[in-house]
């Protein structure tokens, strides 16, 4: 069986961002067969389908869908647009290739769930996608498929599009419901603040992931069974991975969700089409720059959550890194816990010093001042964010984010010590710093 | 009962209740968990994860943020493990990292929760050995409050307090991650009069203030639990090293004030050791040895020489040409020993403790009492006839803004202007000033066709559906400018809604004190009347007048008539209170002995014959009662200067050289004489007071009846041309303890003139720039600010406050007043 395109097929579609393009190429069929469904059989088809969420935890939307107190209104759809975990961009080309199918997406939740008002969080840097979106919006609301009244319906939702300020945090769903408020993106604490009991304005709240929605159309329009007999059993459908790094052709690809392994993404001539330059696989990561690490051990496990779950890492947001063996693991490793020390939002103590105070070792190390306890205290420092340094993370913080710069070093500690000793006693790198070409 | 759950605490069963905070659950218990970011009396963030124990609800033992959690059936807690020791740990390290090492020079050292539990867990040495964070050290958020960013470790209490208790967001936090700092916005103080409470809940030194720094440490202090004197009777640990008070903190007291304090209370304390003390009896004229024979100045002089011209004077005429007036800064004790002194002894019922500015005692003690706690129920209704609580009574703004916010409480706004409480009132009805009554007769009937008094009809009976609740009316006067007529009309009318109860909102500290000690004319102790109570005073007080006597404006008027000898002021300053400036300065001038019984100096001690010396209330023992009627103590922490006395033993000597005897040792004394006689203080003892942590509640309703005005008041309507005057006090303004105390006096600006947008835009100035007021009997000259939480035709203007003096537009034979203001003046 050909794997059908769900949620990529207008990237090659030259006005597919129009709503000419769109519906010239199917666009809105979803909507229009939604509408003529009971909101619950809509719902029904999602829960059918077993859509993973895309965003990063990978808990199904139909299950979320279902957790909306009954009986509570207003009640509101987010849409988690604020894409910055380090290797992803996925959400960004939906935005700018295809936005009426997230828009169609949207709808058609708001419509299965009987949702007041969607808010579209879109990511402060993408500009471009940004455009789109509200280029598209506008569309949509001249004809009538957004705003009062759709289709001549009775149903009517409005989509409200809220530019992020540039806050890696506000991916997280509370911190994005705080900053969507007026307020600091800061995350809150949960329990009590699960956002479908406690959400926007203190109101149930479904937050899904741009991707996740862009599926939506595709399975109401085909059904939820169609989807679920695509890829694997726990893992159906299809599902779009952004390989980066030292490959030889980096982009996003959609994929046959749960069979496809790393290998045929990284390696294979139609997806990354391998290392780059002839080297060697030294590490990747599976899921985005918060994922503990996997290396040619792990190449032919199956693109499918809960193998990855069970082999220590997870698929995060598809952002799979490449490092092949030209690269100094302790940069590697510094520059990713950077990044969270950098974007810690300082809410919660172990996040706001743990990082940076990581990140204070690491530099030092790199600076050739390392000490023969650093090893150890930086691993204790990561154990007191991340109690056991297991996988899935304990947490001593509010958020995931404390925990997600352990995993780099933890990685990297347990794989390439020796990396780390060379620092520390040669006070140089064992891999020459090379500029590349 | 049905809500209570058995949970584990370290291997403990315990019994609690469903859905109290663990945090608190676990201390109730006996286990404490180290805290900085919990605050009991603000909403839990669980930002430090200091409190982080293991918890298991059913699927095994997790990290869990005590402060985030509430206590479930079945809950295992343990506080004790080694995965929770190993993460505390691991938290209070994370918090010293970039902690600065200043403890010897820092303020808070000695009495620092991190500091304390450093010592108490933490490790013997750092392990970080980086740069650690700077920030320039330390910077002012507002005139008497400094932040030092770098021992900060961003709890988010002081900014939580801003927002959620006092309502003035004006710090925040700023930038993120590591380099997350409080501070203010650009240009914009923390301009809060409730500042300094973030000083007492910062756990750390990060936010000091500016009258304690650098002045002790916490172990050279010793402290009193007292009563401040103010109408709410706010809690507090009065501080003290070497004999002198240093800092004044919040005691959270449940039933008053949960610890917060405003500004104009916590710094108050400099102003008894500044120059405007006294400190030894003056009289004009002669003094000590006839140092100034031919004089006309106040002059050092003795007690004994002082309190002999006085009794002399007192013999020498006749009971009822004496008067006493003032007394709410006493204490109770101070105020039943003058009272006694007056009417019992020297036999005139010229007594008052109201300067003329409050509710007529009918209307205080008449009316079903409500306490604060009743007024704060959750789900209740609140309605406010009376002041700006958030200028006037500082933390009972508090107290109605948490009922508000966090407890469903609904508030009706009965005001002439918008308050501090405008933005989360649930209604406002900003009746014309005058009109009140009628508004609250509509607003108790609904159903209203019409506006009335300035007031929509929608609005009326909008917030007449409010009325479902229990009914609490915060009564008081809103305007110095309006007669109290309009304001006993709207209590009358909201007196008829089923079970409504009144929480008097007094201004002066120890007003409902001295209405229970009789401290009015026709008045006895215990909430009784002159004829009612006659007889259980007589034998005591043997020389009873036979009827009533004059009122402050009356004394004051007597004695501009020539009809009024000697007129003794306790801690009066009737020059800048009585609502006729010029009359009290020329009765003044005019009355024969004018005594001044004070503690600081002010315009009437500068006018009057003998000043003689108090002691202030961190010098003397007693007890306060607070505007619900509750009684609490006074505790002395440090003695007088010079040879300040007590309020009560200058009465006592007094009483001696008129060749009587009040027949009182000590403060318990009186408190027994009182207890023996009044009808509603019967049951309490000194001791009681003195054991209570909440104070003494006196329930009784006394023997005071509420009179209600006879007819309806007819108020002429405005003219085109003309605003309707509202006259109010601000926090800071000219009083004395304000202007006396270093670190405050700067906030009480010049008065102002605030008028809506549309009649500021009307009026075609600048604001700030002055106009020209003028009444039918007045005029002053005030810079005028667009303000729109005042209404439309109403123009207000600042009490006591310099520049203009707000009563020369006044009067005080009219219901209301009405104003024209000219521009280019």
């Amino acid at each position: 069986m050909t794997i059908p395109k769900i949620t990529t097929s207008r990237w090659d579609v030259e006005d597919g961002h129009t709503l000419a393009g769109y519906e010239r190429t199917g666009g809105y069929a979803g909507l229009k067969r939604a509408l003529e469904m009971a909101p619950e059989a809509v719902h029904g088809e999602v829960k059918t389908a077993t859509l993973l969420g895309r965003g990063g935890a990978g808990f199904p939307a139909g299950i979320k869908w279902g957790f909306c107190p009954p009986g509570v209104w207003p009640r509101y759809l987010v849409v988690n647009g604020d894409e910055s975990e380090p290797g992803t961009y996925k959400d960004r080309i939906l935005l700018e290739r295809d936005p009426h199918q997230l828009i169609e997406g949207c709808i058609i939740a708001c419509y299965a769930l009987g949702l007041s008002q969607c808010f579209l969080y879109v990511r402060g840097e993408m500009a471009h996608g940004q455009e789109r979106v509200a280029a598209a919006l506008n569309e949509a609301y001249q004809v009538g498929y957004v705003g009062k009244n759709i289709l001549g319906t009775e149903f009517s939702v409005d989509i409200v599009l809220h530019w992020g300020a540039g806050a890696y945090i506000v991916g997280e769903e509370t911190a994005l419901i705080e900053s969507l408020e007026g307020n600091r993106g800061m995350p809150r604490l949960k329990p009590p603040f699960f956002p479908a009991a406690i959400g926007l304005y203190g109101k149930p709240t479904i937050v899904n992931n741009v991707e996740t929605l862009s599926n939506i159309p595709w399975i109401v329009e085909n059904g939820g069974q169609a989807f679920a007999d695509i890829g694997g059993e726990q893992s159906p459908g299809t599902r779009i991975f952004a390989v980066s790094g030292h490959v030889n052709n980096p982009g996003v690809f959609e994929v046959e969700f749960g069979t496809t392994t790393f290998r045929d993404v990284i390696m294979g001539e139609d997806y990354a089409g391998g290392i780059r330059g002839g080297n060697d696989l030294k590490a990747f990561i599976p899921g985005g720059a918060s994922a503990p690490w996997f290396f040619e051990e792990h190449l032919d496990l199956p693109l499918e959550k809960g193998t990855v779950d069970r082999a220590g890492s997870m698929l995060g947001s598809g952002a799979i890194v490449v490092m092949d063996d030209s690269t100094d693991m302790v940069r590697a490793c510094h520059n990713l816990v950077r990044f969270f020390a950098r974007e810690s939002c300082g809410k919660c103590s172990p996040c706001r010093e743990g990082t940076s105070w990581l990140e204070k070792i690491l530099q030092r190390i790199i600076d050739g001042n390392g000490r023969p306890a650093d090893l150890e205290l930086l691993m204790d420092v990561c154990d007191n964010i991340s109690p056991g340094i297991s996988w899935p993370p304990k947490q001593t913080t509010i958020c995931p984010l404390g925990p997600s710069a352990v995993s780099p070093i933890s990685s990297v500690i347990e794989r390439f010590a020796d990396e780390f000793d060379a620092y520390i006693e040669n006070r140089r790198p064992s891999i020459p710093v090379e500029a590349t070409s | 009962m049905s809500d209570e759950v058995t949970f584990v605490i370290n291997g403990n069963e315990v019994v609690g209740t469903a859905g109290d905070n663990l945090i608190e659950a676990c201390e109730e218990a006996g286990v404490y968990i180290p805290r900085f970011c919990h605050h009991n009396r603000m909403n839990p963030v669980g930002m430090c994860r200091m409190c982080i124990v293991e918890v298991d609800t059913g699927r095994g033992p997790a990290l869990q943020p005590s402060c985030m959690l509430t206590v479930a059936e079945g809950m295992i807690v343990d506080t004790e493990s080694d995965v929770t020791k190993k993460a505390q740990d691991g938290v209070l390290e994370f918090l010293l990292v970039n902690h600065p090492l200043d403890c010897p020079v820092c303020d808070k050292g000695g009495e620092c929760p991190l500091q304390d539990q450093t010592m108490a867990y933490g490790p013997g040495e750092s392990r970080f050995v980086e740069e650690k964070r700077h920030y320039e050290k330390p910077i002012p958020v507002n005139d008497n409050v400094f932040l030092d960013r770098e021992r900060c470790i961003l709890c988010d209490r002081c900014t939580r307090f801003a927002d959620e208790v006092a309502g003035d967001p004006l710090i925040h936090f700023m930038d993120r991650g590591n380099e997350t700092q409080i501070n203010t916005f650009p240009n914009e103080p923390f301009a809060s009069y409730f500042s300094g409470n973030v000083v007492q809940v910062c756990p750390v030194g990060a936010l000091t203030a500016k009258p304690y720094r650098f002045k002790a440490r916490p172990w050279d202090l010793d402290e009193a639990d007292s009563t401040y004197p103010n109408a709410m009777g706010d809690r507090i640990s009065v501080q003290a090293s070497r004999d002198q008070v240093l800092r004044f903190q919040g005691v959270d007291s449940d039933a008053v004030n949960w610890g917060w304090l405003t500004d104009k209370e916590r710094f108050a304390f400099e102003a008894y050791q500044g120059e405007d003390r006294l400190t030894e009896p003056l009289v004009r004229g002669g003094g000590l040895n006839e140092a100034d024979p031919d004089g006309d100045e106040l002059v050092g002089t003795s007690w004994s020489s002082a309190l002999r011209s006085i009794a002399k004077a007192i013999s020498d005429t006749e009971p009822a040409k004496v008067a006493v007036i003032g007394g709410s800064r006493l204490t109770n004790e101070a105020q039943y020993a003058w009272t006694k002194l007056a009417k019992g002894i020297i036999g005139t019922d010229n007594v008052d403790a109201d300067m003329g500015d409050e509710l007529p005692v009918h209307a205080l003690l008449g009316l079903p009492r409500a306490t604060i706690a009743e007024a704060c129920q959750p789900g209740g209704t609140i309605i406010l006839l009376g002041p700006d609580p958030k200028e006037e009574l500082g933390t009972l703004y508090i107290r109605l803004r948490h009922a508000v916010r966090e407890d469903g409480a609904k508030l009706i706004e009965l005001t002439p202007s918008g308050t501090g409480l405008s933005s989360i009132a649930t209604a406002s009805l900003h009746a014309r000033p005058g009109e009140v009554g009628a508004v609250a007769r509509a607003l108790v009937a609904g159903g209203a066709t019409t506006d009335i008094g300035g007031v929509s009809a929608d609005d009326i009976n909008a917030a007449h559906g409010f009325l479902d609740g229990a009914v609490t009316v915060v009564l008081g006067r809103a305007s110095l400018a309006e007669s109290v007529t309009p304001t006993l009309e709207a209590a009358d009318a909201l007196a008829g809604i089923e079970n409504a109860r009144f929480l008097p909102a007094v201004r002066r500290a120890n007003t409902m004190g001295a209405l229970d000690m009789g401290m009015a004319p026709g008045l006895l102790p215990g909430r009784t009347t002159l004829d009612a109570g006659r007889a259980g005073f007589a034998d005591v007080w043997p020389n009873l007048p036979d009827s009533a006597g004059a009122d402050t404006a009356a004394i004051l008027a007597a004695g501009l008539a020539g009809n009024l000898d000697v007129l003794i002021m306790l801690g009066a300053d009737p020059i800048a209170d009585a609502l006729s400036a010029t009359d009290a300065a020329t009765a003044l001038a005019n009355i024969g002995t004018v005594v001044a019984v004070d503690v600081l100096a002010n315009a009437s001690t500068a006018a009057a014959d003998i000043v003689l010396p108090a002691a202030a209330f961190t010098e003397v023992s007693g007890s306060h009662t607070n505007l619900e009627g509750r009684v609490s103590p006074v505790r002395q922490k440090v003695t007088p200067p010079g040879t300040a006395r007590p309020d009560w033993m200058i009465a006592a000597e007094l009483a001696g050289y008129l060749g009587s005897d009040l027949g009182f040792d000590e403060p318990s004394d009186i408190w027994a004489e009182l207890a023996a006689r009044s009808a509603v203080h019967g049951d309490i003892t000194a001791a009681d007071i003195e054991a209570a942590d909440d104070g003494v509640l006196i329930t009784a309703r006394g023997r005071v009846s509420f009179e209600p005005p006879e007819g309806e008041v007819r108020v002429d309507p405005v003219d085109a041309y003309a605003l309707r005057l509202v006259s109010a006090r601000r926090m800071y303004d000219d009083g004395t303890i304000v202007q006396a105390s270093p670190h405050l006096c700067g906030f009480a600006g010049a008065a102002e003139l605030r008028v809506n947008s549309y009649d500021f835009n009307r009026l075609g100035v600048a604001a700030g720039q002055p106009v020209r007021v003028s009444s039918a009997v007045g005029a002053v000259e005030v810079g005028v600010a667009s303000d729109d939480l005042v209404p439309r035709g109403v123009a207000v203007i600042d009490y006591n406050r310099s520049g203009a003096d707000a009563r020369n537009l006044f009067d005080l034979d009219a219901v209301s007043i009405d104003v024209r203001l000219e521009s280019g003046a």
